[in-house]
């Protein structure tokens, strides 16, 4: 037998390669790693949907075991769209929703275009900005009714010592003016940062020679802002208020702890009046019919919005 | 002189930005500042007006959090004799005896255990399924992946009917199993997402040279892949940790008594006449200091987590 490396190395691969085709073919662990995760979500995620839907259109209520189960049809659909309360809900959470979303990309595109002035020490400063978006909302939401309130309250000290007004003459959460807005600027506080990182990301994506190219052609910084800053930022914008949309239609937990819906109904977003309806009401077809309502809208204005994203993306 | 760029800002530019920031800063963090000091003031100085910012601390707050309290005559207090411990002392001021332990430190310890047992389920399963997404070609790969993100797009409310009459007949309403499947089947999206794209960026020439070498798959996904994306299965982990435990709307309607998680339980710590602010903020502090502790580990990936992998940087 001759010696040489090359022989060596021939000897020693057959026994490997054997072993490596008896395992198991790439196929079969492709689907062994996927499907455990998978069969996850069908049993968690899809069945509890399909029940939804199923629920959706029955007079179910859990309350009442006994009772027949009737098919109603649409009949459940029929009443939630002709609702004028449902309607106000709607009106409520679309409030929320655009003044939250003005709000943090206004907040959060300046910051981040300040903190790419690279100052001194902006890491410890982006830092400490980033930490409410981390924390437990309902913890918080609870404390900040807390510093909401009338007299004793952080918040109302803070708007009496800068206003000059008494600080027991308004509560941000019993005023029915004010509890809409006393929910957005905790929920603005919160997530302010999150709009900040995605925006500071995008305007270090942006390479110097752009500038550069744009300073030769003696273009104004003014100039230089709109034709190169906010196009190339635009994408990034985009998907925050995608990400910031999609979870503020979901918002639960803050306001439930804020305001609880209060007062009256002001604030009553549609995650709080469905739960009211499927929990404290038990009307749990008709509930189900509302959460069906809610997720077509989510899913159906986010598969518009991606299109849009895309088509600027591509530009 | 150093080279003039036209891209630096200038030092009076700097020093605007930076004040401004700063200011920014200050005023975000102070709620948070506001919450940790009010769990060391007693009950009259968290209620002073104006608000007091010098006080004389007290532990009042995290006795109160973690006991419950009774009022007792004034000769069964002197029959008592001198109270044995700190926290006795501290009670009897207020001519009150200690009762028992509070339910608190139990919620603390759901949250923990479900929040790890969760987490570890989660990274287990994610792993696996990112890695035969990156890795091999799965029938359908688009659709599942876009399939495993769309089930975050739902309100949790909506889908929380069909799991509470589920999870009422497979006996798993309010068990710490139950709530950890729940929380796992919450935070897997996010899992496999970031995994994913860290899994992407590692190079596949590795696990080739370990296949020639005659290592099985097997061999080469936790001898090659899993040392080299060590650290991003650890950042994921603390995502899924810090979701699983902020998490409200699943265990306010799931859960009521033994695997009852710490936020629905911190906001109903109450005192005479409403809320025990400096209990409540004593019990939040040492449930969101943790949070803070991992933010700032985190901030290099903190970006990528949120946007699940959507925006690196």
């Amino acid at each position: 037998m001759s010696d040489t490396p090359i022989d060596r190395i021939a000897q020693a691969t057959p026994p490997a390669v054997a072993r490596r085709i008896t395992g198991l073919s790439d196929r079969s662990i492709a689907w062994l790693f996927v499907a455990p995760s998978i069969v996850l979500l069908l049993a968690v995620n899809i069945f509890p949907l399909i029940w939804t839907i199923r629920l959706s259109f029955t007079n179910f209520r859990v309350n009442r075991p006994n009772a027949e189960i009737e098919f109603i049809g649409l009949q459940n659909y029929r009443r939630i769209l002709t609702d004028p309360d449902i309607w106000l809900t709607m009106q409520a959470t679309a409030h929320f929703l655009i003044w939250t979303i003005v709000l943090q990309v206004l907040l959060g595109f300046s910051l981040a275009y300040l903190i790419n002035k690279k100052f001194r020490g902006n890491d410890l400063w982006t830092t400490l900005i980033v930490l409410p978006m981390m924390l437990s909302p309902a913890v918080v939401g609870n404390f900040w009714t807390f510093l909401y309130q009338p007299q004793i309250g952080l918040f109302n000290y803070a708007v009496s010592f800068f206003t000059g007004a008494d600080p027991s003459s308004f509560s941000m959460i019993a005023n029915v003016n004010l509890a809409p807005w006393a929910i957005i600027i905790v929920d603005t506080w919160m997530w302010t940062p999150f709009v900040m990182l995605i925006c500071l990301a995008g305007l270090r994506s942006i390479p110097d020679s752009i500038y550069e190219a744009a300073e030769c052609d003696r273009a104004s910084k003014w100039r230089q802002f709109w034709t190169i800053t906010i196009p190339l930022v635009l994408p990034f914008l985009m998907l925050a208020v995608l990400f910031r949309g999609i979870e503020n239609f979901k918002m639960f937990d803050l306001v439930v702890q804020l305001t609880g819906g209060g007062p009256g109904s002001v604030t009553e977003l549609t995650s709080i009046n469905l739960k009211r309806e499927a929990f404290e009401k038990w009307r749990t077809g008709y509930a189900s019919a509302y959460a069906v309502i809610l997720f077509v809208t989510v899913f159906g204005l986010a598969s518009i919005y991606v299109k849009a994203l895309n088509k600027v993306k591509q530009r | 002189m150093s080279s003039y760029s036209v891209t630096e800002p200038s030092l009076r530019q700097k020093w605007f930005a930076g004040t401004l920031v700063i200011l920014y800063a200050v005023v975000t963090i102070l709620p948070l500042v506001w919450i940790i000091t009010t769990g060391f003031k007693s009950p009259s100085d968290a209620i002073a007006y104006p608000p007091k910012i010098v006080f004389e601390p007290t532990l009042e707050g995290y006795v109160n959090l973690f006991t419950t309290r009774t009022r007792v005559s004034e000769e069964t207090l002197q029959q008592l004799g001198e109270p044995k411990t700190w926290y006795e002392r501290i009670v009897r001021k207020d001519g009150l005896v200690i009762a028992g332990p509070s339910r608190f430190g139990e919620r603390f310890t759901n949250s923990v255990i479900i929040g790890f047992g969760s987490t570890v389920l989660c990274i287990v399963l994610g792993t696996a399924a990112a890695y035969a997404f990156s890795r091999f070609r799965v029938p359908l790969k688009d659709d599942l992946l876009f399939f495993i993100l769309s089930t975050r797009m739902m309100p949790p409310i909506a889908v929380a009917i069909p799991i509470f009459l589920m999870f009422r007949s497979l006996g798993l309403s309010d068990t710490h199993a139950g709530m950890i499947l729940l929380y796992t089947a919450v935070n897997l999206s996010l899992s496999v997402w970031l995994l994913k794209g860290f899994i992407d960026e590692i190079p596949i020439e590795y696990e080739e040279a370990a296949l020639i070498d005659g290592y099985t798959r097997f061999q080469a996904f936790y001898k090659v892949v899993l040392p080299q994306a060590a650290t991003g299965i650890a950042s994921t982990a603390i995502f899924c940790l810090i979701f699983a435990w902020n998490e409200y709307a699943f265990a306010v309607l799931l859960t009521s008594g033994t695997a009852q998680t710490a936020p629905p339980f911190i906001p109903t710590i109450i005192g005479v006449g409403g809320q025990d602010w400096p209990a409540v903020a004593a019990g939040a502090t040492l449930f969101l200091v943790p949070v803070m502790v991992f933010t700032i580990l985190l901030r290099k990936h903190l970006l990528r987590g949120i946007t699940f992998g959507a925006v690196r940087k």
